[in-house]
């Protein structure tokens, strides 16, 4: 079951650019690539828990600001000789809006 | 099946020998207790730590992610109380048991301290771990502290602490320094040396009894009646293989714990490494073998064929400014003839012991430069019976033509340490390039080796060079990144021949292989168009770091440092007292004053920025831009207005600099100082950007550097007024940003493009101006307080899109 709810304008976040999102369980990053994809992930470098949301966006990429790891947004896969990978949550735009799937939001706890 | 390893101590030798067994897919499972509350640290390089060339964190080997990854249980801060060796188990202090299949001992050794009367007072330490090197690091010049021992050890922490100004006594038994590696003609030679560095040193002293008062070192007395007041006593005497729990389980002790040649013990499931062990008769202390003996150790686990061999070994001394070189045997025998070399106006000092035609030892104090291809001499017993007249010479003397230079690294026996950082061995590079590595990068992923201070780049790309041969080829111009085959200079060309304006005309003309470039190329382009075409190019936020997006400094926790300008380093009361009301109002966990003179509130939150940047503006100030590849600051002194040297007003031209300057962006950080005289309190000769005042005007260097490296300025001009000297600068600072690569310091460029082709351009009065004029017009467009333009239109990017902690109650 999904439950999709509206979180933001598609235009609240830059293109190639990021926000964050609060929830109870810690910051989501809301990524807009260039050509208006939007990705939601865990707002947490693997590698010293960089806040991801503060990256380069690249492609359908995101450069860690602390250390230049890459990670995939599409996967949330770690890229190249590093190892790792950041939680990714359903995300979609629809009529200029964002939206999340908060049941998957709600089941990111510790498990 | 999974084998069960257990290893007592986080040494270099155990260390090592685990890293072996990850690399070779070993499939065990392994326990690590170390005494010491931390992991593997690379202990040889406690000494440039204590001299404050390293810190820690650079030495350590192996990090919790490196742990974790291969999955070792950690038990730091934890001895092992007893072994069972018929049921094959440890007991730990808290009483676990634990099953093991192999077990290895890494115990070490233990610091031998004389049992001197008064040796148990407070204040009196070895130089043998981490606490103990922090207890000398805490000395400073205000203090006394007195060295037993002149060997490697105690000289090296004499030595380190002579660094940061503490007075220093060196005491020593024999009648010269390092008598087991030194002749007494090289020992006089490093005596003067130290002397030189202001580090009292005495020769065939006897200690009697350390005096204490309230429980704590007072002085050393010695058998002559002398008393030495010291507030820190270090014996560096020398150390005693650690065998202790070993013969507690009944394995055969002698020196060390007895092994044979697969470091084995005598128990068959149990090994040693490192400086615990005794192999014929002999102990180790230095690197070299004990990383031999990981080796075999690891191949014996894996039931690979291995032997340790004993090889012949070399000393360096780890002391800045102390070249001295020692190997093989050079005592007097039957039959030894010696090759003295000797240049005491130089301080050189060079000494072979030749038996038979072959070189056995040799001492090099001063110039070591020869010392692998001596070194290589005794290892292989060359026979010198061609070349004895000129073989004190070294390599460039023999045979006439001039030795390639390769020759040398060519020379150095496999364990010999290229990486010091990393602990890596020129055998483990050469290993990693025939296994396929051919470049530097490649090298530094497979090995680490040049990967943290990287001073050993040059040596590491010799070994390449020796190893490859004619595939061997130099770095040539790098591409910026991989959506790219073209260099910077060839960018930064197309951007101005062909009048490139936007990144999207740049990755078009350019033929970019990505879609829109990366973290490496974006910020740099982002630059390059900026610096070109200042009124026509917009700035790109995306394409810029966090630091310079948020025009605030990223930290470790995610969390920001704020500094605010603080022009030439002058600030009042009311600024102060505004800097300390934002402090208080949001939670500001650190305050700190800057290298450059001004104040880092550290540990902002990032969505409060905004708002301490509002009221950091309404006290009239404006961002530091200490985030920025730009102007950071102008340090100063206080010149001719306060004090008795200064010849010009070093601060008031400091305080118009920073303001002709602030806000312009450049290719990397810049930072200028300006000193009222010769004696330079502003530090301005290692500056970026340097103006020395002096009777006759202003004396301008560039290409200072005091980070990764240290460098002194060059002189660029010397002009007779303030006028010149800032139009001088502007024109200086605009030919780096339309010149240099991104993220160049001016040091860097300047080797690139000779600070005769800069001279001469700043030197032509119509170059000059029409530089300086372009800098003003840039300075138009960019001389804004980001904060403010932030704090006013942009704070909502600061807070979160939205906040679903309430839904999520629901």
């Amino acid at each position: 079951m999904t439950d999709w709810i509206d979180i933001a304008a598609l235009d609240d976040i830059p293109q190639r650019g990021a926000r964050v999102v609060k929830t109870r369980q810690g910051c989501v990053a809301v990524f807009r690539t260039a050509a208006d994809e939007v990705f939601a992930l865990d707002n947490t470098c693997p590698h010293k828990q960089g806040p991801l949301a503060e990256g380069i966006v690249h492609g359908s990429a995101v450069t860690c600001p602390l250390h230049n790891w890459v990670i995939s947004l599409e996967t949330g896969l770690v890229q190249g000789n590093d190892e790792g990978q950041v939680a990714t949550y359903p995300a979609r735009v629809e009529g200029g809006r964002i939206l999340l799937d908060t049941t998957f939001l709600q089941a990111r706890t510790a498990a | 099946m999974t084998q069960n390893i257990i290893v007592i101590g986080a040494g270099m030798a155990s260390g090592r020998a685990l890293e072996h067994l990850f690399d070779a897919g070993a499939d065990v499972n392994v326990t690590l207790f170390n005494a010491e509350p931390r992991g593997n640290y690379n202990r040889i390089m406690l000494s440039p730590v204590l001299a404050g060339d390293k810190t820690y964190e650079e030495i350590v080997t192996h990090d919790a992610e490196w742990y974790e990854a291969n999955g070792v249980t950690c038990r730091f801060g934890e001895r092992v109380a007893s072994v069972d060796r018929a049921a094959k188990t440890v007991t730990a202090e808290n009483g676990d048991v634990l099953p093991y299949d192999k077990l290895i001992f890494g115990t070490g050794s233990n610091p031998f301290m004389i049992p001197l009367p008064g040796h148990d007072l407070d204040g009196v330490i070895a130089y043998r771990d981490l606490e103990d090197t922090e207890l000398m690091m805490a000395m400073g010049p205000q203090n006394k502290v007195v060295v037993i021992g002149g060997g490697l050890l105690g000289l090296e922490a004499a030595a380190g602490m002579a660094a940061r100004g503490v007075d220093v006594t060196v005491v020593h038994i024999m009648g010269h320094l390092m008598e087991r590696q030194l002749d007494e003609a090289a020992g006089y030679l490093l005596r003067k040396a130290l002397v030189d560095k202001g580090i009292t040193v005495l020769c065939q002293a006897n200690s009697k009894e350390i005096l204490g008062h309230d429980g704590k070192v007072r002085a050393l007395l010695l058998d002559d009646g002398t008393e030495l007041p010291c507030d820190l006593l270090v014996m560096a005497v020398g150390i005693r293989p650690n065998v202790a729990l070993a013969a507690e389980a009944g394995l055969a002790v002698g020196k060390g714990i007895h092994v044979d040649d697969q470091m084995v013990t005598s128990d068959e499931s149990i090994l040693a490494v490192g400086e615990c062990v005794e192999h014929n008769g002999a102990i180790f202390g230095l690197v070299a073998p004990l990383y031999d003996q990981a080796k075999v150790a690891a191949q014996t686990i894996l039931g690979e064929e291995a032997a340790f061999v004993q090889k012949e070994l070399s000393t360096k001394l780890k002391v800045t400014g102390c070249d001295l070189f020692s190997a093989g045997d050079f005592a007097d025998a039957e039959g030894r003839e010696d090759i003295v070399f000797r240049d005491p106006g130089r301080g050189v000092y060079r000494r072979l012991v030749i038996e038979d035609n072959v070189v056995v030892g040799t001492v090099m104090y001063g110039d070591t430069a020869d010392s692998g291809w001596f070194f290589g001499l005794i290892r292989d017993k060359t026979d010198i019976a061609e070349m004895r007249d000129t073989v004190i010479f070294g390599p460039a003397y023999q045979g006439g033509a001039p030795v390639d230079p390769l020759a040398a690294v060519a020379a150095l026996p496999r364990d010999a340490e290229i990486c010091g950082c990393n602990g890596i061995c020129k055998g483990t590079i050469v290993d990693a390039i025939e296994g396929g590595a051919g470049d530097l990068t490649a090298v530094r992923a497979v090995t680490k080796a040049s990967g943290s201070c990287g001073t050993c780049t040059g040596l590491v790309e010799q070994v390449l060079a020796v190893t490859l041969g004619d595939d061997f080829v130099l770095p040539g111009a790098q591409p910026i990144c991989g959506c790219t085959d073209m260099t910077h200079e060839d960018v930064r060309r197309m951007i101005k021949s062909q009048e490139l304006k936007s990144m999207d005309a740049v990755w078009q003309e350019c033929a970019w292989k990505t879609r829109d470039g990366c973290h490496v190329c974006r910020p740099a382009l982002n630059y390059y168009l900026i610096a070109d075409w200042p009124l026509e190019y917009l700035d790109d936020p995306q394409s810029r770091f966090i630091n310079e997006r948020k025009h605030a400094n990223i930290q470790k926790d995610g969390t920001f440092s704020v500094v605010p300008r603080m022009w030439g380093g002058i600030t009042t009361p009311d600024e102060l007292r505004a800097i300390a009301d934002a402090a208080d109002k949001y939670d500001v966990p650190t305050v700190k004053v800057t290298g450059g003179q001004r104040i880092d509130l550290l540990g902002v939150k990032g969505e409060d920025l905004p708002s301490i940047w509002a009221d950091l503006n309404d006290a009239g100030m404006v961002s530091g831009h200490a985030y920025s590849k730009g102007l950071r600051t102008v340090k100063t002194c206080v010149g001719t207005d306060h004090c008795r040297f200064g010849t010009q007003d070093s601060t008031g031209l400091g305080i118009k600099l920073e303001k002709a300057l602030w806000g312009s962006w450049t290719p990397h950080k810049l930072k200028l100082g300006v000193s009222g005289c010769p004696r330079n309190c502003a530090e301005a000769t290692c500056k970026d950007i340097g103006v020395v005042c002096v009777d006759s005007g202003f004396q301008v260097g560039i290409g200072g550097a005091a980070g990764m490296d240290v460098r002194e300025v060059e002189r660029l001009i010397d002009v007779e007024t303030e006028e010149e000297t800032i139009v001088v600068i502007k024109a200086m600072t605009q030919l780096y940003r339309e010149n240099a690569k991104y993220l160049d310091r001016i040091y860097k460029w300047m080797n690139k493009v000779g600070l005769d082709w800069i001279r001469e351009r700043i030197a032509d009065p119509a170059e000059r101006d029409a530089l300086a004029a372009r800098f003003d017009l840039s300075q138009t467009v960019y001389q804004k307080d980001p904060w403010a333009e932030h704090a006013q239109k942009k704070a909502a990017i600061y807070r979160p899109v939205a906040n679903l902690t309430l839904e999520a109650a629901e």
